[in-house]
């Protein structure tokens, strides 16, 4: 039986698209069937992250409407099996998306996939409600800062009172905490919420932090989900997230600073990769 | 400006952000395009596919349209899976 995985946050910018597209790359890596919706209607991006955008035929409100088939909508990854991804619309709103066209799309998909993964709009209305209805799990993406862990907060509430499975009164979402851009020389220095006082605040079970890192823009540039570069702290950490995921246990990592650095990194050297 | 700022203004722009910028003009030249007119794509396919119809019974759920939007050109591939006779592939740009 599909897994529905909601990535969401209620606030922008803090790394949803980023971590929708490495998750979903990640599990497909790991021999996963993945799909990945983005359901940002009006602004999509999902497709420049996973450097799909060219390809671009048709898109989620297309397959709702009737106007496409849902496999005409599906896009193949060209580096990893078993990877597809459904873009939302650019040119048209949010109202384009229903209540029973999302569910037909997710039931359909849930016939030939493992895992789908929803790419949350920001904010806790429409957009963010129907990408969260669905969720069997919800990963929730945090920063260490004021502003984001309270909208975190709060869209942990929409979850457990919106979601289909809280209307069905099943057994409720699972929730997952992906604390990321985790800066630990800012933590050093008191200027950043460290990781045990988000946890100690959302009380919610540790997924990943993923570290900031200046490969994730290299990454969205070219197009390639920062996963793939198996050099970066973040793709790193990303693959650990995935492998906890899927069951297994890695030791966080990237929670430190670098002590190695001598005189030299120190003066010249600029943030981790 | 540091003297260390000095040394980081030498560096050449990174290879990555100029990517970036190649596939924002390609993306963006295509989107400014489309984002008057109404998206025809939906309309070409479904008339596409009536005149298909009219020669052989096509189900709609094997049909693919794969597009690849480059500079200044962009391929539109239909592939269309006749009954019978196995497959068949129709290009058209
Ligand atoms: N670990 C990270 N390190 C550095 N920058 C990051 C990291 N994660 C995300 N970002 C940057 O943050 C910005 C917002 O990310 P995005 O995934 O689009 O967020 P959202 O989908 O939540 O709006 C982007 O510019 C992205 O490159
Ligand atoms: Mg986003």
């Amino acid at each position: 039986m599909a897994q529905v995985i909601t990535v969401t946050s209620g606030k922008g910018g803090v790394g949803k698209t980023t971590s929708s597209a490495a998750f979903a790359t990640g599990l497909a890596q790991r021999g996963k069937r993945t799909v990945v919706i983005d359901f940002d209607v009006g602004l999509r991006n999902l497709d420049l992250i996973m450097g799909v955008e060219r390809r671009v035929v048709f898109d989620i409100i297309n397959v709702i409407t009737g106007e496409a088939k849902l496999n005409q909508a599906l896009i193949k990854d060209k580096r990893v099996d078993g990877l597809y991804i459904l873009p939302a619309s650019q040119t048209r709103d949010k109202d384009a998306l229903t209540h029973e066209g999302v569910g037909k799309i997710i039931e359909e998909l849930a016939k030939d996939f493992d895992y789908i993964l929803c790419d949350s709009p920001a904010g806790i209305e429409r957009g963010a409600l129907h990408a969260l209805y669905h969720a069997d799990q919800a990963i929730v993406v945090t920063n260490p800062e004021v502003s984001s862990v309270r909208d975190s907060d709060r869209i942990l509430g929409v979850i457990q009172s919106r979601s289909k499975r809280a209307e069905e009164k099943r057994e409720p979402v699972k929730q997952h905490l992906l604390l990321t851009r985790y800066d630990p020389v800012r933590v050093e220095r008191g200027e950043m919420l460290k990781l045990e006082d988000v946890l100690e605040i959302l009380a919610i079970p540790l997924l990943g932090v993923i570290p900031e890192s200046e490969s994730v823009l290299k990454a969205s540039n070219s197009g390639n989900p920062v996963i793939l570069d198996n050099e970066s702290t973040a793709g790193q950490a990303y693959a650990d997230a995935v492998a906890r995921f899927l069951g297994e246990d890695r030791p966080q990592r990237f929670l430190e600073v670098e002590k190695k650095k001598g005189l030299f990194g120190r003066l010249f050297g600029g943030r981790a990769a | 400006m540091s003297w260390l700022d000095f040394f980081r203004a030498q560096k050449p722009p990174a290879a990555s952000a100029s990517q970036a910028k190649d596939r924002l003009q390609i993306i963006l030249a295509h989107e400014r395009v489309s984002r008057d007119g109404d998206d025809f794509l939906p309309k070409l396919q479904q008339e596409l596919l009536e005149v298909v119809a009219r020669y052989v019974k096509v189900d709609a759920n094997k049909v693919q349209v794969n597009l690849e939007r480059g500079q200044g050109m962009s391929t539109l591939e239909i592939g269309v899976e006749l009954p019978g006779n196995g497959t068949a592939k129709r290009s058209a740009a």
